[in-house]
């Protein structure tokens, strides 16, 4: 339906008023220049306004909406708009959107933050955001001492699920990851290792590297993504659906029953995937070895062995369980602290994986100076 | 052709059918209700007949138009979800604004009015400013009517829109819903629980039963309540359990 549905005439009455008079439809779609052609009719916007709907034949919600609006913005230029003659099938849609009696609005529509006041708000959330997750830490920390009194209070239930998947779930992305960065790491060194005659330190840099940082931080990257993304996520969607509230009405923790699981499958899962990772960039580093650097597999079997001492393969063990612990806690924080809906879920689950990632990286750097400490 | 078409339509989810062998003629300016007990698939049946789904068997004519491909172009119908689905992170005026700024030719400051009206018409003024989480389960649903309603719909699809709401709301939304079909000619089309309410606005309806997967029933909701020798239908009308004796 087009515009010219819609016709309006101007007549000026004895009394000096003017008078608007509205034939054919008044809808949706033919409504977009309405306040512009009755502008134009009216020179004093001033003057005293009739509107005259007798010969208006259809009108819907859109065009009543609009008309009543046209006619508040007439009476506050002191116009006092009268709207008349409407038939009854008009009339009633009309009264039907008439705005007498609508409560104003309780807020004003959400504006734009400056930065400072953006600043001041983002570092109140933070504040706020860090004494939850103390909260959630001190809590923790009971229902684990709780649970080791009485472990029975654990949802043990759901640990062969979890574990499955966090751990086998995650074996092909795992392998093929940890292959492909022995691989290109091995790769990258080869041409300097062969200017130094060096070629057989290749398996002390992928051997080294793999065990002691580069396999348990990436396996806990990947991890962080896959499962801490996914609880975060799954708790907040159980949060804002109001199924923790049900846990807790049931008398049953979510600390115990969602909490705890999901962080034991991640501290059992993330080494032994770690562990996977470690030999599988080794593997990687090996066909560069041998396809680029001409070495043969007992040369560099033999060379590794003397590189690697099983505290390498420890610290990255002992780094694993912490990255599995960090991403268990962080992540069942944010999804439990999640609120507001579908944009509130994706929101945590985004801080979840953020937070992870900075965490995982302070663990690397606080245990590798640790260890070094440590002679280890 | 009925405005509505529905014709030997089977529903299903590669399983067997939980539906099959439905009938459903709706009329334009009809308001029409999908009963039934719980699990009998009357939300599937309304997800079908606004093309959400397609039928595993069967022909759905929406306007004489398959409603999936109708779908594709402005939506020729209103549809409320059964907990409004609003978008969380838009305010009630921009949820109802929305498809508005997407078809229509309105002005922001128009849009704003309609979408304002559209709100106020459902009781929700003052709101307008609210996101969805801050309000209830049934503002959320009377925002998601006013939404349906956005774009002046010949047809309105509502998944049991009285439900979780106190009387007073349920019987000015079921007054509501009869001024929008006597004075916009607006065909609606409701899947309900609520007795009272049904009987007040619904002209005709379609009864669905889970154990016969089909429609058992159709007609007037007054005539089967009164007339129907289907103890199915009996029940159902007359509140009373499966263990109760047929009377």
């Amino acid at each position: 339906m087009s515009s010219d549905t819609l016709r309006v005439e101007r007549e000026t009455l004895a009394d000096g008023s003017v008078q608007l008079r509205l034939a054919g439809e008044l809808r949706l779609d033919a409504s977009h220049d309405l306040r512009a052609r009755l502008d134009a009719l009216r020179p004093d916007p001033a003057a005293p306004l009739q509107i005259d709907l007798s010969e208006l034949e259809n009108l819907d919600g859109a065009g009543a909406a609009l008309l009543h609006a046209y006619a508040h913005a007439c009476e506050d230029s002191g116009a006092r708009p009268r709207i008349s003659g409407a038939r009854d099938g008009v009339a009633t849609i009309l009264e039907l959107y008439e705005p007498r009696g609508k409560r104003p609005c309780e807020r004003p529509p959400p504006q734009r933050l400056s930065t400072v006041e953006h600043v001041g708000n983002t570092s109140w959330e933070l504040w706020l955001r860090t004494r939850d997750a103390l909260d959630f830490l001190g809590n923790f920390a009971l229902a684990c001492l709780a649970a080791l009194r009485r472990p029975r209070s654990v949802h043990w239930a759901d640990l062969g699920k979890l574990c499955e998947r966090v751990g086998a779930d995650a074996v092909p992305i795992v392998a093929l990851i940890a292959f492909l960065i022995g691989l290109v790491t091995a790769f990258q060194s080869a041409e300097t290792f062969k200017q130094y005659g060096a070629n057989i330190f290749v398996a002390d840099m992928v051997g080294l590297s793999m065990t002691r940082v580069m396999g348990p931080l990436m396996m806990a990257i990947l991890v962080a993504g896959r499962s801490g993304a996914g609880f975060a996520a799954e708790l907040g969607t159980m949060k804002v659906s109001e199924e923790i509230d049900a846990l807790r009405t049931l008398g049953l923790d979510p600390l115990s029953f969602l909490v705890i699981p999901r962080v034991v499958a991640l501290v059992l899962m993330v080494p032994l995937l770690t562990l996977l990772a470690d030999l599988l960039g080794i593997v990687g580093g090996l066909l560069i070895g041998m396809s680029v650097l001409d070495l043969t597999l007992t040369s560099f079997l033999n060379r590794l062995s003397l590189a690697l001492d099983l505290w390498d393969v420890g610290t990255g063990l002992i780094l694993s369980v912490a990255y599995g612990v960090a991403i268990g806690v962080i992540a069942c924080e944010r999804g439990l602290a999640t609120s507001g809906g579908a944009v509130g879920v994706g929101r945590n689950t985004t801080s979840a994986v953020v937070t992870i990632l900075f965490n995982l990286v302070l663990i690397t750097s606080v245990l590798t100076i640790l260890f070094q400490m440590w002679g280890i | 052709m009925a405005l509505i078409e529905a014709r030997d339509v089977e529903i299903g989810f590669g399983g067997p059918p939980i539906l099959s062998g439905v009938n459903v003629d709706i009329e334009a300016g009809e308001i029409f209700a999908i009963l039934g007990g719980s699990g009998c698939g009357k939300s599937t049946l309304l997800r079908h007949l606004i093309g959400l789904q397609a039928p595993q068997a069967g022909t759905i004519r929406v306007q004489g138009e398959d409603p999936a491909v109708a779908r594709q172009d402005a939506p020729p119908f209103g549809v409320m979800f059964q907990s409004g689905a609003l978008f969380g992170s838009l305010t009630l005026t921009q949820n109802v604004a929305l498809p508005l700024e997407e078809w229509s030719t309105l002005d922001a400051d128009s849009i704003a009015t309609v979408a304002a009206a559209r709100l106020a018409l459902v009781g929700l003024d003052g709101f307008e400013n609210h996101l969805p989480a801050e309000i209830s389960g049934g503002m959320k649903k009377r925002a998601g009517i006013a939404r349906a309603l956005a774009l002046e719909p010949d047809i309105l699809f509502l998944d049991e829109p009285s439900a979780g709401l106190d009387p007073v709301t349920s019987v000015e939304l079921d007054e509501l819903l009869l001024k929008l079909n006597a004075n916009l000619g607006v065909t609606i089309v409701l899947v309900t629980h609520e007795l009272d309410s049904l009987f007040k606005i619904a002209k005709r309806c379609v009864m669905l039963d889970r154990d016969a997967a089909g429609a058992i029933a159709s007609g007037d909701p007054r005539a089967l309540r009164d007339d129907s020798t289907d103890h199915r239908v009996h029940r159902f009308f007359n509140r009373q359990s499966s263990g109760a004796a047929p009377a």
